[in-house]
């Protein structure tokens, strides 16, 4: 399904009381194809996330998931063909790191040693060797290392389309390099299509196909990286000038 | 020491109790848990019903457990004298810890936790029992816990109901004045307390530490459901056995009046069940009218008085007829009396009576000023109590009456606490204490004859009762009745002994 539309925002809008979070937004993304979602904190970035698998509904306008609009899908439904990654990560302390990876497969009713052979695959893929990981409780784990769980969580059933917001967000530097190398693998391996969320212009830049950028719920661009650069868009050099020490230092990051 | 003599000599006897009142509370707490964290669920989600929730298992906490169960006594189904009063006052005692820690467990669970199960597409349900509950568990756990251990503590009032358990001896003791009895029941209650509280902290631990799966912690949990439904299985089947049921209020006069009623009766063959130390008239008539006892000892003063709130005729036998009268009207029947009057006495200390000159309860106005009277607190709502007692004699006592537990009060008046108290003409603790009666010229107090009261329909079903009770009739003497109690409450006899060997002097005595 490469290239085909796969989310479509449609003249989107969603009000928070009396403010607009998002206003007028419209955007598609492709089949296959990475957008990084990049901006201020505030800017709408997380809310646009939470509109594909319906943790928000619009005000106005539509969201078409596979070209069917969010309210029409079964909502359990959607959410179990959408991973996600939080910041926070949010692993259920409760459950080892197989079970937590394992989580969407168990409600799927997938049989036993079908979801084991899958957490060990996925724990390979992020880089989690399974003999030394997969009993270990959430607590027992680095931030580094949970994150990863978190992605290898999301990305359990092999969904079509992967949110993740801010999944580097809350990492030091170091560590943020080794799981966004690890995702930068993931994604050398799987077609999914992937949002993610940053308030990092060049790791937008680096991670993303296309960088959407945005600014007080509207969309200011959307493009490949190397344009967004040259953008002579007068709120993106805003943007970028608030940014520009980090941004001047690392033009490619 | 003593205590350890006690148990070897009752040990059959402590197995039950501990068996009833161990029984009590796994199923009185089961129900908790089982109402209360749906119920702590629910609230955690709705706010608003959360409040309603908390707020009315907080104030079914505050009612104090003997008004509960006096409150629910009368009611159909759920109330009656025996174990299911106790379960449902219990249970609602468990509720609030249960309820309270399941809203804070669940409440307490990250939000970051809950998006990530709502993002991944569980549904409600899902969220619950996957995420949840398996976080809230620790919380209510600990309520569980805390609701186990009041419990055992609580459960010792279910005596009062004739639900059995260890709380048995302790009213038997409070009664006899007796602390080892006391003890006998107060011991096994705390060890039962301390060790549940051991066994629930370990399970805490091992679930914390998450050394137990919920797989397991499932499995326990069956085990246990099945365990407790076994034993309350064993417990129905022999509480089944048909017999008469004999009741008794709860002071050393009528437990032995139970007592010589139950022998009687089972000398004539049938099998009879014991549900002495009653709380009070109130329980007993309670009981006899819901078919819960057969027969119980009454006096026909209290009956008129207490039972059907009507005035009292001065003559014995004129008191009687109305007694006999109004039962009769009720499918109760008064049989005919024991022989003996157990009319209220007045009390002072000996020296005291000596050194104001006091005789008659009029006398007492020399002193009620500066006195303070202590009495039963039956004696100080019934219309034949207090307020009249005053009225009558024109006293104006110094301080309000303190209401003490009848088993205690003539401590309580030997050792000066009060002044003055209102006691049974036939107590033994009169001699004890060194205590004097005043006399009632003015005829205030009505006669008290003991009569066995009786459900008409059982008389019809076991005639043996009837015949039974005949046999006693008019032999039990004011000197009866005291040397019985003095061989209960003074040197301490256990009551049935005492009973038997005056029976066989009755029939010594019949057969001359």
């Amino acid at each position: 399904m490469t290239g085909e539309t796969l989310v479509q925002f449609d003249r989107v809008a969603v009000r928070r009381g009396s403010t607009l979070v998002i206003r007028d937004l419209s955007l598609s993304v492709a089949g296959g194809e990475t957008v990084a979602l990049v901006g201020r904190s505030g800017a709408g970035k997380t809310t646009l996330l939470k509109l594909v698998n319906r943790l928000l509904s619009p005000t106005a306008g539509r969201v078409d998931v596979q070209g069917r609009d969010t309210r029409e899908w079964d909502v359990i439904a959607l959410r179990r063909r959408i991973g996600y990654v939080f910041q926070d990560v949010g692993l259920f302390p409760h459950f080892s790191v197989e079970e937590n990876v394992s989580i969407v497969p168990k409600l799927e009713g997938w049989p036993a040693a079908r979801m084991t052979a899958r957490a060990r695959e996925l724990l390979d893929l992020v880089g989690l060797a399974p003999a030394t990981f997969a009993r270990r409780r959430p607590q027992e784990l680095s931030g580094g290392q949970r994150q990863r769980v978190g992605l290898a969580r999301a990305l359990a059933i092999d969904p079509p389309i992967l949110l993740m917001d801010e999944p580097f967000g809350a990492l030091d530097p170091i560590t943020r390099g080794e799981v966004r190398r690890a995702f930068a693998y993931v994604r050398s391996q799987l077609q999914t299509t992937v949002m993610i969320v940053t308030h990092d212009l060049p790791e937008a830049c680096a991670l993303g196909d296309r960088v959407a950028v945005m600014e007080a719920g509207e969309l200011v661009l959307c493009d490949t990286p190397a344009r967004v650069v040259q953008s002579q868009e007068p709120r993106l050099r805003a943007l970028l000038d608030t940014d520009s020490v980090r941004w001047q230092g690392r033009p490619d990051a | 020491m003593t205590v350890i003599r006690f148990w070897m000599a009752h040990r059959a006897e402590l197995a039950v109790l501990v068996q009833q009142h161990l029984l009590l509370v796994l199923l009185s707490t089961s129900i908790a848990i089982v109402i209360g964290v749906p119920a702590g669920i629910l609230a955690a989600k709705r706010p608003r019903l959360g409040r309603v929730v908390l707020v009315s298992a907080s104030a079914a906490q505050t009612v104090p457990s003997l008004a509960l169960l006096g409150f629910l006594l009368p009611l159909p189904l759920i109330g009656g004298l025996g174990p299911r009063t106790a379960l449902v006052t219990l249970s609602i005692y468990a509720l609030l810890p249960v309820v309270r820690t399941t809203v804070t467990g669940i409440r307490n669970v990250d939000p970051a936790v809950l998006e990530a199960g709502v993002a991944m597409g569980m549904t409600g349900r899902q969220l619950l029992w996957l995420v949840e509950l398996p976080l809230a568990l620790p919380s209510i756990l600990a309520g569980i816990r805390v609701a186990t251990v009041i419990g055992v503590g609580t459960t010792t009032i279910a005596a009062a109901i004739g639900a059995g358990g260890l709380g048995e001896y302790i009213f038997r003791g409070l009664s006899m004045v007796d602390s080892t009895t006391i003890l006998a029941g107060a011991i096994p209650a705390a060890a039962l307390a301390l060790a549940a509280d051991g066994l629930l902290a370990w399970v805490e631990w091992r679930i914390r530490e998450r050394r137990t799966t919920s797989a397991a912690a499932a499995r326990w949990s069956v085990a246990a459901a099945v365990l407790i439904a076994l034993l309350a299985g064993v417990s129905h089947a022999r509480a089944d056995a048909p017999a008469v049921v004999v009741g008794s209020k709860n002071f050393t006069e009528q437990v032995i009046l139970g007592e010589l009623v139950a022998q009687t009766i089972e000398a004539r063959g049938l099998p009879v069940s014991r549900k002495l130390n009653l709380g009070g008239t109130f329980v007993c008539d309670r009981g006899l009218r819901a078919g819960e006892l057969d027969v119980y000892v009454e006096y026909t003063g209290t009956a008129v008085t207490a039972v059907f709130h009507q005035p009292v005729p001065s003559d014995p036998a004129r008191a009687a007829d109305r007694a006999k009268d109004l039962y009769a009207r009720d499918g109760l029947t008064m049989l005919a009396p024991l022989g003996f009057n157990n009319t209220f006495a007045i009390l002072v200390r000996q020296r005291d009576a000596i050194s104001f000159g006091l005789h008659t309860i009029g006398d007492l106005q020399k002193t009620a000023a500066r006195w303070k009277p202590g009495f039963g607190y039956e004696f100080l709502q019934r219309d034949d109590g207090y307020a009249g007692l005053v009225r009558a004699y024109g006293l104006t006592f110094g301080s309000q009456p303190r209401g003490m537990d009848l088993s205690l009060i003539y401590r309580a008046l030997a050792e000066g606490q009060v002044d003055v108290i209102a006691g049974d003409a036939t107590s033994a603790l009169i001699d004890e204490f060194r205590l004097t009666a005043l006399d009632d010229d003015r005829h205030y107090f009505p006669p008290y004859d003991a009569v066995p009261v009786a459900r008409t329909a059982a008389l019809l079903r076991h005639p043996e009762i009837g015949s039974a009770l005949a046999s006693v009739a008019g032999r039990v003497s004011v000197a009866d009745m005291r040397a019985m109690n003095a061989a209960v409450d003074v040197a301490h006899r256990d009551p049935a002994e005492v009973v038997a060997a005056f029976l066989a002097r009755v029939r010594a005595r019949g057969s001359k």
